[in-house]
């Protein structure tokens, strides 16, 4: 029992393997937030009269609002006046591809190994990089253009598509909805809009990795998917940050809107400085993710894996509106160190025969609490609702935490609703039973969690999925020794 | 092939093993028997490096190599292989990965090349068939969900798979019906082989019928307190384990 203390000290010392910083030139506004700041932002931006009426609303509204309390994790009190809310690297001139990007920055996705013209080259990818707040490279746009599926920056869309921006902004989750989605409606500085037309299947998988890179640089991202009657896409999103030692915030929206017989498949990985082995630096993730699932047969997947982070406070979310329409979660949190997540998802069932599946895969490692809150309401017109849930944890050594909040509203008779919990250690079993056969405590704590998560895992594209297993190794490196 | 020597070992403060001496030569097939808690299971995993219980005393030497200095990766890598008593269950982990996992392993501790996906296939289907195994089993996750008897024949099957030197079958007969019974012993026979050793761990006779040992060892509290050959264990089934109780409480240097 003691070697495999020892060995969890002596291995989860392990460097954060993202963390480096790229020097390149940043435009910057002065610390703080105030009402001049959004006009900063949204003069800056070039934005329609509207974009600004939305965000002086949001603003107004935030400034009555209180930072919520309820998530089972802990922090010291953030200074909204001590954040830089717009960075951008200076912009050089027009890109029309790669080559034109700064040397820099293009080393930086080296580093992460996502090269954006290897990715282009080799894997068929569309990737719209964000790079701090700025799209810096948009690829396959012309590919994707020619099926009448628009995919840019969000900032390009307002300028491009305020129509449909004016739409749907918003229509998910309101500027008023909760803290940090409404400062992000006040101060959002890019982010990926896509919208795919009636009928078209997305032929490939659209992907964004964005980093936060210059120091105490907020990330307030927005994200907003559309997909049309009969349409499918699936979009990939996937986070790095360099380390620092201060912690960042990034508070992020991403709204969804899924029409009569479309599907919307949105899978994260999230691997973000997590802070080092005693808990200092690291990134507050506060997210609000949801979907509308607005026709009928519409559907909508949430897949996460989320493995980075000090903390993460988020629950991707469906709205069953449509009849027959299908809303499911696949999850996998995992918190080595001092690691807090508290993350789920919320169902709510409105439309008659609404179907939802939640599996929640939740690893606690070193002294890392990970809880899963859900909910799973039923409305009352929600006739013949069902609903699958899941939730299983796993622990590493004995000074890790796992908590379970679901909450299930039924509000209609014939609804059935199905809840599973389950909570296990690793057991020293195991891990001897793999190490007779020749095969490392470390690879044989990967495969173990690997197993544990394989439901999840089958539900990421391939590459996301290879990709996923990697970052649940690196981030369990010495957790058992 | 292995020697141990005045082997000692203990679970927190509590004393199991009191002194080992045994040698086993490649080629042979030795069966320890003996009572409930003598430590017949405790030297099978001492002997494979479960960190449960601390060695207190005395040495074993595995072609040469001091076998405690070892971790249990190692030992497996150096031809170590133990058959569980019960064998775990690795939940979302095929039976193949797995397998494959320990034999690439081994084989990359050795310098030989990993296999592949279509010679690992190969290799596994031969074994399969020793042991009358379904192939689905190879891809239902890791003993999960395995009746009893297919996860002792799958301890054998993995056996065959990683070809030890040195296997230590641990109650192998423990939860067998008959017929499953001759099915393991058959694979164990098949197994037999000049250059490897087996050390067989049981309650029961019975498993010695189908599993004929060259030599037969009686642990009695910590203490290997007789040796000789197969009838020793007809003996023992006929007798019980009472006489050597009394044999061994009347010997001098025993247990007041």
């Amino acid at each position: 029992m003691t070697t495999s203390t020892d060995s969890i000290e002596e291995l989860a010392n392990r460097e954060y393997k993202y963390g480096f910083v790229t020097e390149v030139e940043a435009e910057t506004i002065p610390r703080g937030l105030d009402e001049e700041v959004i006009r900063t932002i949204s003069r800056k931006k070039n934005e329609p009269d509207f974009m600004l009426e939305w965000r002086l609303k949001a603003y107004g509204h935030w400034l009555g609002m209180t930072e919520p309390r309820w998530p089972n994790v802990k922090y010291g009190p953030i200074d909204y006046q001590n954040i830089i809310y717009y960075s951008a690297p200076k912009p050089k001139k027009k890109l029309e591809s790669l080559d034109e990007i700064d040397p820099e920055v293009l080393k930086t996705f080296e580093k992460l190994g996502i090269s954006l013209e290897e990715q282009k080259r080799l894997s068929g990818v569309a990737v719209d990089a964000v790079f701090d707040s700025v799209s810096v490279a948009t690829t396959f746009k012309e590919k994707l253009a020619e099926l009448g599926i628009i995919f840019c920056s969000f900032s390009e869309a307002v300028q491009t598509h305020p129509e449909l921006v004016r739409r749907y902004l918003g229509s998910v989750v309101p500027l008023t909805d909760n803290f940090f989605a409404t400062l992000n409606s006040a101060v959002f500085s890019d982010g990926s809009f896509c919208y795919v037309p009636k009928g078209v299947r997305c032929p490939m998988e659209l992907s964004t990795y964005f980093r936060i890179n210059s120091a105490d640089t907020g990330q307030f991202e927005r994200t907003l998917i559309i997909a049309d009657e009969g349409s499918y896409v699936s979009y990939l999103e996937g986070c790095t940050a360099p380390r620092r030692d201060t912690n960042q915030l990034h508070a992020a929206v991403v709204e969804l809107v899924a029409l009569d017989n479309a599907t919307i498949k949105y899978s994260t990985v999230q691997n973000w400085y997590p802070g080092d082995k005693d808990g200092k630096g690291g990134i507050y993730n506060f997210v609000t993710k949801r979907g509308a699932c607005r026709g009928v047969r519409s559907k909508i997947s949430w897949t996460q894996v989320e493995t980075g982070s000090a903390i993460t406070w988020k629950y991707p979310s469906c709205i069953l509106q449509g009849q027959d329409s299908i809303g499911e979660f696949y999850s996998v949190a995992l918190t080595n160190n001092f690691q807090q997540a508290d993350t789920g998802t919320k169902m709510i069932h409105i439309g008659k025969n609404t179907r939802s599946t939640i599996v929640s895969k939740g690893i606690s490692a070193g002294r890392g609490q990970n809880t899963y809150r859900g909910l799973v309401k039923i409305l009352k017109g929600a006739e013949g609702a069902r609903n699958y849930s899941q939730c299983d944890s796993l622990l590493l050594g004995d000074r890790c935490g796992a908590h379970t909040f679901p909450y299930i509203e039924v509000k209609n008779p014939t609804a059935r609703v199905e809840h599973e919990a389950s909570t296990s250690k690793i057991g020293e079993d195991q891990l001897f039973y793999c190490k007779q056969r020749g095969i490392s405590a470390e690879d044989a704590v990967s495969m173990i969690v690997n197993g544990f998560c394989k439901e999840v895992f089958r539900e990421l594209p391939m590459e996301f999925a290879v990709e996923a297993q990697k970052l649940l190794g690196i981030s369990l490196e010495g957790s058992v020794g | 092939m292995l020697e141990i020597k005045d082997l000692h070992a203990s679970v927190g403060v509590t004393p199991i093993l009191k002194g080992i001496d045994l040698n086993v030569h490649a080629g042979e097939v030795h069966a320890i028997m003996g009572p409930n808690g003598s430590g017949k299971s405790t030297l099978a995993q001492v002997l494979a490096g479960r960190d449960t219980y601390t060695v207190t005393g005395g040495q074993v030497l595995f072609e040469g190599k001091d076998l405690l200095d070892m971790a249990p990766e190692e030992r497996a890598h150096a031809g170590v292989f133990l058959a569980f008593q019960y064998p775990v269950e690795i939940p979302g982990v095929s039976n193949a990965y797995f397998l494959k996992a320990g034999l690439n392993a081994i084989r990359k501790s050795r310098g030989l090349e990993e296999l592949d996906a279509i010679d690992f296939l190969a290799l596994v289907r031969e074994k399969m068939k020793l042991l009358e195994m379904d192939e689905a089993l190879l891809h239902r996750p890791v003993n999960e969900g395995f009746s009893g008897g297919e996860k002792k024949r799958n301890e054998i099957f993995q056996m065959a798979v990683l070809d030890p030197r040195l296997a230590v079958l641990d109650e192998t007969d423990s939860g067998l019906d008959i017929d499953a019974l001759k099915i393991v012993a058959n694979g164990v026979n098949a197994l037999r082989r000049k250059d490897r050793a087996m050390i067989v761990v049981t309650h029961y006779q019975r498993l010695l019928e189908y599993i004929v040992p060259d030599f037969v060892h009686v642990l009695y509290d910590g203490r290997l307190v007789r040796s000789g050959g197969k009838e020793l264990a007809l003996e023992l089934e006929r007798r019980g384990y009472s006489w050597i109780e009394e044999e061994a409480a009347a010997a001098p240097g025993a247990r007041k």
